[in-house]
């Protein structure tokens, strides 16, 4: 205490403030730079927010000694940074621009690891009554019909993609309905959600990431069990030769330890309110 | 409006119970942001204090710039930090991008022209009053600027506390830069912005009361600070 008064109440030449000033700093900034064994997995927000990975990471870093540095984005951000080798491990759900990553070099291999699925929510009162129908592609048409809010993510993530593909199926013209009826919120999942239920829009989920969303409102699941609605997650080691600053070795422990027995009955096991999450597949490869 | 009230009970709740998950991330935010400040107070004053003192050719261009340079979205900030220390960038080489170190350098970058345009205003006022009285002793620009900088201390201050409020509360920087990994780059305000993706308003709220709590006792002890500091000086 007494050194802070002297340097903000004494007379001290500003040339001696200054040198505390960067000693203050240097004293904070420095943190300690221990070279611990960790990996940067650049992830879909899905997996993360459902909280699955604060059940998983613990329990391969106590087989393996090495921290899992999770960046949760969108898929296609997620995708954009690896490629700027920016991360260790892939981990979305695009099949096809993982397919791509990995022919362009920046990837080892691509594996199925688990699936869920995509389903339709929206306000109880279900205004373009897409209830009854068990069919995406239909449900899809009778909310374009009467023209009912639909919320889209449109931030070019894996929810979105599938999202543009069906509509596609579907016929129904978006980029012209977008800003009237069809409601790009160019952000995550949960903040989407956020919006539909804020504004009575139908949205398409993933269903981990509905299920552990807590603002849920009047909401209820409209439309699932199609199996277009089918979702696939993927993960994929980042290369070495495309990128040579990565942790290859470790990144590729990781992807080995979620495909194995061990890492697979763990995804099984994760429930939020007693409900599966993630199923694993990884015996597909 | 259920969810104040819960958010209030939760916040009450989460600083009770002394939580060691909100201490860190109440850690991390406090040392992110006291280190940006002191970085930026350590480039802005100076800079405040030259610009406000010397009269040089283009000058009314560079207060220009200073001060639109304050209006700078956190969000290109972070965008461009990222590009530089992106692997791919040209300081990939440094490995501080997804560290703490890369969230300090974001917001000093955010917070120092606001530190240097502040405080080349608070300056430029005490310099008007000092300058006949400079011109007489033939005083150096050196001598100036630490006259300046040490008779308006207590007015940088209050600069630098507008600096914090700034760092502390921003988060589009440190969420690309950082990229809000647990227990390692996860800061309040990135902490609430997860919550609210979770749609978990209450928790998301209760956290934003506690760093506006934060804030206040942060202010609180500079104002303390400030006026012992004057009662000793004086006394």
């Amino acid at each position: 205490m007494s050194v802070l008064l002297r340097l903000f109440g004494v007379m001290l030449p500003a040339a001696s403030v200054f040198r505390k000033l960067i000693l203050i700093t240097l004293l904070l900034g420095s943190h300690s730079a221990i070279a611990d064994e960790s990996i940067v997995l650049q992830s879909t927000t899905s997996t993360a927010n459902s909280g699955l990975y604060d059940y998983l990471l613990p329990l391969f870093q106590k087989n393996t000694g090495i921290t899992v540095k999770v960046v949760a984005v969108g898929t296609g951000q997620a995708i954009k940074n690896a490629e700027n080798c920016d991360g260790d491990v892939l981990l979305v759900h695009a099949t096809q621009s993982e397919l791509n990553f990995v022919a362009e070099g920046y990837g080892v291999e691509r594996f199925d690891l688990m699936f869920n699925d995509f389903i339709i929510v929206g306000p109880a009162t279900d205004p373009a009554n897409i209830k009854e129908l068990t069919d995406v592609v239909p449900a899809l048409q009778r909310i374009a019909g009467v023209n009912a809010l639909f919320a889209s993510r449109g931030d070019d993530s894996g929810t979105h993609k599938k999202e543009t593909a069906l509509w596609h199926s579907a016929g129904v013209p978006i980029k012209e309905a977008s800003g009237k009826w069809y409601r790009e919120t160019g952000s995550g999942m949960g903040a989407t959600l956020n919006i539909a239920v804020g504004m009575n829009a139908y949205a398409l989920t993933d269903r981990a990431s509905w299920i552990s969303f807590g603002n849920k409102g009047n909401f209820e699941i409209l439309l699932e069990g199609d199996d277009a609605l089918y979702n696939q997650y993927g993960v994929i080691g980042v290369s070495a030769s495309a990128c040579p600053n990565i942790n290859e070795h470790d990144g590729q422990l990781f992807v080995d330890w979620l495909l194995s027995p061990e890492g697979q009955a763990a995804i099984a096991s994760y429930r939020v309110d007693s409900q599966q999450l993630f199923f694993p597949n990884a015996s597909s490869n | 409006m259920q969810e104040s009230e819960s958010a209030l009970f939760l916040a009450f709740q989460l600083v009770m119970a002394g939580d060691a998950d909100l201490l860190e991330i109440v850690g991390l935010s406090l040392r992110v942001s006291v280190t940006a400040v002191l970085l930026s107070c350590a480039i802005g004053l100076p800079v405040g204090a030259l610009v406000a003192s010397q009269r040089f050719r283009g000058r009314s261009l560079v207060i220009l710039l200073m001060n639109a340079l304050m209006g700078l979205p956190p969000v290109v900030i972070g965008l461009l930090v990222y590009l530089q220390l992106s692997a791919s960038g040209p300081f990939g080489w440094l490995q501080w991008l997804y560290t703490p170190t890369a969230m300090i350098l974001a917001q000093t970058l955010l917070v120092a022209p606001i530190v240097a345009a502040l405080s080349r205003q608070v300056l430029e006022d005490l310099h008007d009053e000092y300058s006949e009285y400079f011109d007489s002793l033939c005083l150096s620009a050196w001598s100036r600027v630490s006259t300046l900088l040490v008779d308006a201390r207590y007015s940088l201050l209050t600069v630098s506390l507008a600096g914090f409020g700034r760092a502390i509360a921003e988060v589009g920087a440190v969420m690309i830069v950082g990229g809000n990994i647990n227990h390692y780059t996860r800061v309040m305000t990135t902490s609430i912005a997860l919550e609210t993706s979770k749609g978990d308003l209450p928790m998301a709220l209760g956290l934003g009361i506690v760093l506006l709590m934060i804030a206040l006792i942060v202010n609180a002890l500079v104002m303390t600070l400030r006026s012992s500091a004057e009662r000793f000086a004086y006394a």
